[in-house]
């Protein structure tokens, strides 16, 4: 990189970033273009695709993206992926919300002793409690049930978004609460029709974030739900790529219809997602 | 709080007893049964899908458990097993450790150039730092699956490589025993490393400019800015993560699974792969436990080497 003088007038200031400008455009290169292949091959014919795999389309053909759905049997999986993100998130939001609200303001007795617990939970490998928790969850009846792993995603999914609920929650002044309180409010109507609201900004930050892990998750997704029917959209994804493996058209508008979504709504929400995953990181 | 108080005095002694106790009372229930009130449906479901099966895990672990039916103890027998005789348990877990070293170092250093050449210009670094951190986004299946399509030996990259006539390029980089697991490696991380990157990011706009000025008074160049300016002004974030990636890559699973299932032969199996295996292919839930356990073990290796360097006084 350059070495920077400190007499610098504007024009070789801007002049002294152009090696920055270009590390960066490669980055990009290297981050979106495997994307840009994606969306170009999502609308070549199979013959065009055999000759030129690579490269932008001569012609545009939008008959992939019905057969994809079609054969990818999304009607189906978009609803069972829906289910599972909105009742995870529901109940996260709520009975997360309630956690972290009890911890933030109602000075929880033992309270330390629960966030070592959900810091010590959220630290548990998957594959500890996955195998007697499949077998457990067959003997209730919850394999092959949206339900079933919605308990699961929610438990899983609890720890951050109380961490991150709590942490939102501690930063509002108490003098709102203590007002209701003084009006003859219950702590529930206190949670319900003061904290809430005020904190609104953390439940829209969780419910994204949790949304998007529910949305993409694999593992557990995988192994709860083996029957065709309850597929959701990533495991139909899979299943769908090693039965169509050399229909390069057919899995890549598959991919694309699977992805459009979430960009859309992750370039909306780019500062809730980016705070809220980054924290998520940062907490573990 | 303050309404049993205010009414006292126009009580008689008797009513006042009575209203004191069952304030009292009140106070219990209001103080320390009703925060774990809002507290216990989440704890029950996290206690029912985590921690029961994860002690159960425990035990399980020291039986020859199918997954169906009954349990038979059979002491420490699935852990000598792992030790002694499970080649595949021992090749699983140098993966694992090729995997930590690939990902202490490929991802943070990509990451640490991202971040330290977006972090001075003004002019689309909003652009950049979105733009490379959308990999992070997607779901792996399609991350798998595209890049797969991309190192197809026939027609992707690499079959392009190869008919432009670059030598050594017409090899199927996922079918090889040498080659699949750091391809592997490379893919998962095309999808992480932007999230690192955004983390570092954000600790280096913490920096004071002052520091910087002070670096350049002093006649460093940009390396010597990077390594006593940004380095360590960075390092909670930098260092909080290392530890992250040291935990994450003894858990690390969906790339593997999707891409190869741990072949060819068993190259890219690790010990995620191996739990996986064992319980829902070879239904060996017992021995399957057992790896698990010793999965966790590891992490709670990293965690101590972590909390032991921090109580002797490193910056950590």
């Amino acid at each position: 990189m350059m070495r920077a003088s400190s007499t610098k007038s504007k024009g070789t200031r801007e002049l002294s970033l152009i090696p920055n400008y270009t590390i960066l455009s490669l980055f990009l290169l290297f981050a979106i273009g495997p994307l840009l292949v994606l969306l170009f091959n999502s609308l070549k014919n199979r013959a065009e695709l055999g000759n030129n795999p690579l490269g932008i389309p001569t012609s545009i053909t939008w008959d992939n993206y019905p057969r994809a759905w079609d054969v990818g049997n999304f009607s189906t999986t978009t609803l069972n992926s829906a289910i599972l993100v909105a009742g995870t998130v529901a109940a996260v939001l709520l009975l997360g919300g309630m956690a972290a609200y009890s911890l933030a303001k109602l000075d929880l007795p033992g309270g330390n002793g629960l966030m070592l617990y959900l810091l010590v939970a959220s630290s548990l490998p998957i594959h500890l409690f996955l195998v007697p928790l499949f077998f457990f969850w067959r003997q209730l009846g919850l394999v092959n049930n949206l339900f079933g792993l919605i308990l699961i995603y929610i438990a899983v999914n609890a720890p951050l978004a109380i961490f991150l609920l709590r942490s939102y929650m501690v930063q509002l002044p108490r003098d709102f609460e203590d007002a209701a309180r003084v009006d003859g409010a219950s702590e529930w109507q206190v949670f319900t029709k003061v904290v809430v609201p005020l904190s609104w900004p953390g439940f829209l930050t969780v419910g994204l974030v949790v949304s998007l892990a529910v949305w993409n998750e694999f593992l557990l997704a995988t192994v709860f739900l083996t029957d065709q029917s309850k597929f959701t959209v990533v495991t139909s994804y899979y299943n769908f790529t090693t039965q169509f493996s050399r229909d390069w058209t057919l899995t890549s508008a598959a991919a694309v219809m699977m992805i459009a979504p979430i960009l859309v709504i992750f370039l909306i929400f780019q500062r809730q997602f980016i705070e809220g995953m980054t924290q998520g990181g940062m907490k573990g | 709080m303050g309404k049993p108080m205010t009414m006292e005095k126009s009580m008689s002694t008797e009513r006042l007893h009575d209203a004191r106790a069952s304030w009292r009372k009140g106070a219990f229930f209001r103080k320390k049964v009703l925060p774990w009130l809002f507290v216990a449906p989440i704890l029950l479901i996290n206690i029912t899908v985590v921690l029961g099966p994860a002690l159960s895990a425990g035990y399980y672990s020291l039986t020859d458990w199918s997954g169906i039916g009954a349990a038979n103890f059979i002491g420490l027998d699935n852990f000598r097993r792992i030790l002694l005789e499970d080649s595949s348990y021992k090749s699983a877990f140098v993966n694992n450790l090729i995997w930590l070293g690939l990902f202490l170092t490929v991802p943070i250093a990509m990451a640490l150039v991202g971040a330290s050449v977006i972090s001075p210009i003004r002019r689309g670094a909003l652009f950049f730092r979105l733009a490379l951190f959308v990999p992070y986004v997607l779901p792996s299946v399609i991350v798998a699956n595209l890049w797969r399509t991309l190192l197809d030996p026939d027609r992707g990259i690499m079959g392009w490589l190869t008919d432009q006539g670059v030598p050594g390029t017409d090899i199927a980089l996922l079918g090889r025993q040498n080659t699949v697991l750091p391809t592997i490696a490379f893919i998962d991380n095309w999808h992480w490393w932007g999230f690192l990157m955004v983390l570092f990011l954000a600790g280096m706009q913490n920096i004071s400019r002052d520091l910087y000025e002070a670096a350049r008074l002093d006649g460093a160049n940009r390396w010597e800015e990077f390594r006593d300016v940004t380095i360590p002004g960075i390092r909670p974030v930098l260092v909080f993560m290392v530890l992250m990636t040291a935990i994450w890559s003894f858990l690390t699973f969906d790339y593997i699974w999707i891409l190869t299932q741990g072949g060819p032969a068993g190259a890219s199996e690790v010990l995620s792969v191996l739990v996986y295996k064992n319980a829902f292919q070879a239904f060996q839930a017992g021995y399957a436990s057992a790896i698990g356990l010793t999965m966790s073990f590891f992490v709670g290796i990293i965690i101590s080497i972590f909390i032991v360097l921090r109580r002797r006084g490193w910056e950590i």
